[in-house]
């Protein structure tokens, strides 16, 4: 039986051009840093994956540093344009509330571990930035700043340039966490005057295992991984070329169709939201109205009195994959530190389930949905009582 | 039908599980995180539900097939089964803590949540045999003697037990462990925990010195003449002989033994071997299996959990119990479950609340 596939946010399948470029690749031979021919074919195919690549985000092949994914980029952004800033003697590192771990982990750590001064900039209730106040915390002490270009619950797509400038107005390195942007709405490095950018090939179609980080050359960026000095001697690590092809192939699909898909799915997702309201009609959608300012097919929906993991395990049982806030590393489950920034309460968040559109769902996935739902909540509502 | 299988991370759990997929149920695998603050990973046989245990419990449930939650009991755990524990040994008893999570959390949070979502029994790694007869269900004991837990089931009654599922019930514990290495179930070779769960490091005492501060006493004979000096009550349980430390031995020479805990004064009272004898048991907040007993009633009572059975009669009244024993075993504490048996059959259970020689 095939699934209802409702989590395009937490990855999507591969399409069909990125499993041939594996494919073709997988039995190549030779070590792209290999001085031989046999390194040099493997060369090549890196290198016309990170030129197909980087000219899809608007960057020049030299800012792309190939990593292993959204969370080494990320890693790295903000621990590499920390630790350089501190030989300059900024040690301030700023962010928002609602990043991804990733982002949020590794400025963590840096303030526990590293002496790092971390503020944390809020949003509003619909996820956006407060500009004035990431403004107010940017200054001369500033190493980097880091706000995510879309955020992967909500969809909530912030003020990604006045961001940068904020940044650069103070000489601050800026970051933006782009993983559920790139290949879904527009995304140009050069346009948005950032320093360094984060995304991922398996959220747009690609392969887990790779992904990228976009930074301008003329930055310092202090290496997390140290080895062969692979990546202008900023990310070591011998290169996964498969990977690399199949990254590229998967963004030049995506980006071959952007504008047409994300109409799709702006209207999917609209239908979705209708579906479900009808279905459920005190439900409540949580994120920005406006389409400009979000994402085109994440939606998040409260169900009031109601636990998300409980309509997640139905909807699970009956076919339907869709996801709430994280787990911890045990599994149970938290509730979104994004809704909880946004200002909702413990209980509205672990009423949220959040249902994300892609290049595969189709308006029979949204009937299904609304099909599961009113058995789904009503169960959920009368499990409420019991812890 | 629909089946929820907790699932510890434990090889009898998750052979319970297999055993329920196999009989051609549709069963969803739940580990219940009750800890507030989980270790990382079990080290040996101490303590339960880890991380590692959680991520056990997933694997096995990957190799069956079946979904797999983690539910977040861990507010409704420290309050039901923690704090009684922790006041139970504050007033002198002493509890047993896995009556209590049976009785208030495994079949009964789980098994309402897990009814209301639609499961119609909630099946367990226990080693307890359940008969059915019509919409009649009985609690036996288990095939496996030395394994036999149906003492902690003794306190569910007919509609839990109705809603129960022990798949375990005829088979030897060796066995359960071979099937899990057939099933190809990583968890064949995990030790068993023992103790408390909570207590990861077996250390009950010093955990009791945490939640209860060190609160020394004075420990005297039955004439109450001070004979030495406690840490604390909590320390101690009736029958006890360890962990005394009296300067000097008594009059007669022979060991003594803590014969009651009064929290009140902070005392405990020891006395010789002989002043532990129990003739009656007084027990109350009974639970009952099927309906409540008629009045007075003879059978088997078991005061431990891997205790012996012994030949009483015993008559109800209200919800107090007073139990008659044939022979007069010793070391019975208050605060234990005392179960009642009629042959193999679970009647009722209930809490020791004073013993008399």
């Amino acid at each position: 039986m095939s699934r209802i596939y409702l989590d395009h946010a937490a990855t999507t399948p591969m399409v069909p051009e990125a499993v041939e470029a594996m494919a073709r690749e997988l039995t190549r031979v030779g070590n792209s840093s290999s001085l031989h021919a046999s390194g040099r074919s493997s060369r090549r195919v890196v290198e016309e994956s990170r030129e197909a690549i980087a000219a899809l985000v608007g960057a020049h092949p030299a800012e792309l540093i190939f990593t292993s994914g959204g969370t080494e980029s990320d890693n790295l952004a903000v621990k590499g344009a920390f630790w350089s800033g501190t030989e300059i003697g900024r040690d301030r590192v700023i962010t928002s509330t609602i990043e991804h771990h990733a982002v949020l982990d590794s400025v963590a750590w840096l303030g526990h571990l590293a002496a790092a001064e971390v503020s944390y900039v809020p949003v509003d209730a619909a996820g956006q930035l407060d500009l004035a106040a990431l403004a107010n915390a940017v200054d001369a002490r500033s190493s980097v700043v880091s706000v995510m270009w879309a955020n992967n619950e909500v969809g909530t797509v912030q003020p990604i340039p006045q961001v940068a400038a904020t940044a650069a107005e103070h000489g601050a390195i800026s970051h933006s966490d782009a993983v559920q942007a790139v290949g879904h709405i527009e995304v140009d490095f050069a346009a948005s005057g950032l320093d360094l950018l984060s995304f991922t090939a398996h959220k747009l179609g690609g392969p887990y295992g790779i992904g990228a980080l976009i930074a301008r050359r003329d930055l310092r960026l202090t290496p997390v991984l140290h080895g062969g000095g692979q990546e202008r001697d900023i990310r070591s690590g011998t290169l996964n070329v498969a990977a690399a092809a199949g990254f590229a192939a998967a963004l030049q699909v995506a980006g071959g169709k952007r504008m047409e898909e994300e109409r799709r799915l702006r209207q999917l997702r609209r239908e979705l939201l209708g579906s479900v309201l009808a279905a459920v009609p005190w439900a409540i959608p949580y994120g920005p109205a406006a389409e400009e300012d979000r994402l085109p097919g994440t939606l998040s929906i409260g169900f009031p009195g109601c636990s998300a993991d409980a309509i997640l395990m139905l909807l699970d049982s009956a076919g339907i994959d869709c996801s709430t806030g994280a787990a911890c590393s045990a599994g149970v489950s938290q509730p979104s530190h994004v809704l909880l920034a946004m200002g909702y309460s413990e209980i509205e968040a672990r009423s949220a389930l959040r249902f994300s559109l892609g290049h595969t769902s189709t308006p029979s996935d949204v009937r299904a949905l609304a099909a599961a739902l009113p058995e789904a909540v009503q169960r959920a509502k009368a499990a409420a009582a019991f812890a | 039908m629909k089946v929820l299988a907790a699932m510890s991370g434990g090889v009898d759990s998750a052979v319970a599980a297999a055993r329920a997929v196999e009989a051609g149920h549709d069963v969803t695998g739940v580990h219940l995180a009750l800890s507030k603050n989980p270790q990382a990973y079990r080290s040996g046989a101490r303590g339960c539900c880890s991380k590692e245990d959680a991520h056990d419990a997933r694997r096995a449930a990957d190799v069956l097939g079946i979904p797999f939650y983690v539910w977040d009991l861990s507010d409704r755990f420290a309050a039901d089964v923690v704090s009684d524990f922790v006041a139970e040994y504050a007033a002198g008893r002493t509890p047993n803590p896995c009556v209590r999570c049976n009785e208030k959390i495994k079949f009964s949070a789980v098994l309402d949540r897990g009814v209301a979502l639609g499961f119609d029994a909630v099946c367990t790694g226990h080693y307890a045999r359940l008969t059915r007869t019509g919409n009649d269900v009985e609690l036996h004991r288990a095939f496996d003697a030395a394994k036999d837990q149906s003492y902690v089931l003794g306190v569910l009654n007919a509609d839990q037990l109705r809603r129960s599922y022990f798949p375990l019930g005829s088979s030897l514990k060796a066995d359960v462990r071979a099937e899990a290495r057939d099933r190809g179930l990583a968890v064949a070779n995990k030790p068993d925990s023992h103790d408390i769960c909570f207590i990861a490091n077996g250390d009950t005492a010093g955990f009791l010195e945490s939640q209860l501060g060190r609160r020394a006493g004075d420990i005297v004979d039955l004439a109450g003449t001070k004979v030495g000096e406690h840490a604390g009550s909590h320390r101690f349980t009736v029958g006890q002989r360890r962990g005394l430390r009296l300067g000097t031995p008594a009059a007669d020479g022979e060991p003594r033994f803590v014969v009651a805990i009064t929290p009140t004064t902070n005392t405990i009272t020891v006395g010789p071997r002989d002043a532990l004898a129990v003739k009656i048991i007084n027990a109350i907040r009974p639970t009952w299996t099927a309906g409540p007993l008629s009045a007075e009633w003879s059978g088997q009572v078991q005061v431990r959990a891997h205790g012996q059975p012994m030949n009483a009669s015993v008559q109800l009244q209200d919800e107090h119990l007073e139990i008659q024993l044939d022979s007069a075993p010793t070391g019975v504490a208050p605060g234990q479950a005392v179960v009642l048996y009629a042959g193999s059959r679970v009647v009722g259970s209930a809490t020791i609340s004073a013993t008399r020689a």
